[in-house]
């Protein structure tokens, strides 16, 4: 059979990871220290991974209602409401999903028609450039820049506008730079975007691992935007359960109707185990998250100063937990300068550019890691600079 | 937030100018403070913790030893301690509610040499009225470290 002419063209096409070259170098050896995952390094809270327990233990393991479980979806508004001061009805305003992934990609499909155009501001997390595309959207990326910390800016939102554009993501705190939007940066997106009528795909899904005193804002608080925004969360980075995958999207009834079909349609319902320990998360998983967040601040704190002291350029993230520091001086690509780490002293780092062309210059470092971890990791980057740059 | 004192509990290597950055604090203050802390014998010394087990020259056993005693008049229980805490043999010695008084962790060379200690040390002591001697088998876990090998980080770098 010739496959090629047979499979989906434009899935045919999508870009495959910028990253697969790596591990399948650090596969070969047994002594890589990786700074390269995108998870918590904590487990999930025992006491919600109990509640998974439990309902498994009473055999609660039958289909959800298709938006989810009426007190998951009224534990996530009352979230919203004590956290942001957003309400949304928990019948017609919130789905949970598996993963922020499959939250992001039905709020594409739900709302792109072909030709469609996608502003996504770059660096970003992989995915919505192929989820947009494969939704029939036309991705169109929008650099932020180190100067800026890695905020999307008024001017380049509205240098990028045209009239096809659809939808501005928003994916604050970012992944892989680790930079915030505060009130006032929204503020600003949000007067070029008064009047118009682009929706916004805000992924919030780092909301919980900002640092310093100002909290998390959601673009749905700013006047005007709830309206238009689409907001993604999920349980996964704030409260360490990835792999139970669940997240959710809250957004305006219509919107959040035609991604339920979809819901529906692909997958029925997320999982019943994991949307009771979410309940559980919800309702008393504040401490839990504090003690991560406290835990993430020291060594974010540690590591920057870590590379500064080695010569490298770093921006103080303020979100996430991962650091974006230039490599620029060394004047590798960040793809050589991550296999030559890797080869040289087993580190594993990202390469900016598996982010978007913007990333060029920079790696991606995460500090998900034990402090222990990450000071025998600075010991042999140190190694390597000394050495071989 | 935790505390100098968290962090030194935690990994008493780390250095005063790591300890600043990670509680962004002034590297003085964090001197200062650390200084403070152990004039005032709230820090009472730095050690590794070791498995002895691992290192083969260095053969050894631990008994925990649960002492009954009759208190003392005017002392109580506290002069009893000091007599058994002089003993080099003693790691620990805590006061306990419940069945028995002191919880006494002895190390030795070998089972003989503590079950001697007991024997001609321990239980000769005035008001001592008897000993309970457990050996110990095997340690799992020490001062909150793991001392079976730790898992592995099962996390994937490919998903990003």
């Amino acid at each position: 059979m010739d496959y090629e002419s047979l499979l989906n063209q434009c899935a045919y096409n999508l870009k495959p990871s910028g990253i697969r070259k790596f591990f399948d170098i650090a596969a070969e050896m047994d002594d890589v220290i990786s700074l390269s995952v995108g998870e918590p390094d904590f487990k999930t809270p025992w006491h919600v991974r109990e509640v998974g327990i439990e309902t498994l233990q009473k055999g609660r393991t039958q289909y959800s209602p298709n938006r989810g479980f009426t007190e998951l979806l009224v534990e996530i508004s009352r979230y919203s409401e004590r956290r942001f001061g957003l309400k949304y009805d928990p019948k017609t305003e919130v789905l949970v999903t598996v993963g922020g992934s499959e939250a992001i990609d039905l709020c594409f499909r739900a709302l792109l028609n072909p030709g469609d155009e996608v502003l996504i501001p770059e660096p970003c997390f992989v995915c919505y450039e192929p989820l947009a595309s494969i939704a029939g959207g036309v991705p169109v990326p929008v650099v932020t820049k180190v100067e800026d910390e890695f905020r999307l800016t008024a001017d380049q939102l509205r240098a990028a506008i045209t009239e096809r554009t659809k939808i501005l993501v928003l994916p604050f705190p970012n992944n892989p730079t680790g930079a915030v939007m505060r009130r006032e940066h929204l503020e600003a997106i949000a007067d070029v975007l008064r009047g118009t009528d682009i929706m916004v795909l805000s992924d919030e899904i780092y909301c919980e691992l900002t640092y310093g005193d100002e909290r998390h804002v959601s673009f749905a608080e700013i006047p005007g935007m709830r309206e238009r925004t689409i907001v993604v969360n999920g349980f996964s980075k704030s409260y360490a359960m990835t792999g139970w995958r669940l997240g959710y999207a809250m957004g305006p009834a219509p919107v959040l109707a035609i991604m339920t079909k979809l819901h529906q349609y692909a997958v029925m319902c997320s999982p019943s185990t994991a949307q009771f320990a979410a309940i559980d998360a919800l309702r008393n998983g504040d401490e839990d998250v504090a003690r991560m967040r406290n835990e993430y601040d020291m060594r974010r704190r540690f590591i920057v100063d870590g590379f500064r002291e080695m010569g490298f350029e770093c921006f103080m993230p303020e979100g996430a937990f991962y650091i974006f520091p230039s490599i620029r001086h060394t004047g590798l690509s960040s793809g050589e300068f991550c296999e030559r780490l890797l080869r040289s002293k087993h580190v594993a780092v990202v390469p900016g550019s598996a982010f978007g062309d913007s990333g060029e210059g920079f790696i991606r470092v995460s500090y998900s890691y034990s402090v222990k971890h990450i000071t025998e990791a600075l010991h042999r980057i140190k190694e390597f600079v000394s050495e071989e740059l | 937030m935790k505390t100098i004192l968290d962090l030194l509990a935690e990994n008493p290597r780390l250095s005063n100018h790591d300890i600043a950055v990670m509680l962004n604090m002034d590297e003085a203050a964090v001197d200062a403070e650390i200084a403070r802390l152990e004039k005032e014998g709230v820090v009472r010394g730095y050690r590794a913790i070791v498995d002895w087990s691992k290192v083969e020259q260095k053969e050894s056993v631990i008994a925990l030893i649960e002492l009954k005693v009759t208190p003392r008049r005017d002392t109580g229980f506290d002069e009893i301690a000091e007599e058994i805490l002089a003993f080099d043999e003693v790691d620990s010695v805590h006061l306990m509610s419940g069945a028995y008084d002191f919880a006494v962790y002895v190390t030795g060379r070998t089972i003989q040499d503590i079950a001697m200690f007991v024997a001609r040390r321990l239980s000769t002591i005035e008001s001592v009225m008897s000993t309970a001697t457990h050996f110990v088998l095997k340690k799992y876990k020490d001062n909150g470290v793991l001392l079976v090998d730790s898992e592995e980080d099962e996390r994937r770098i490919d998903l990003l």
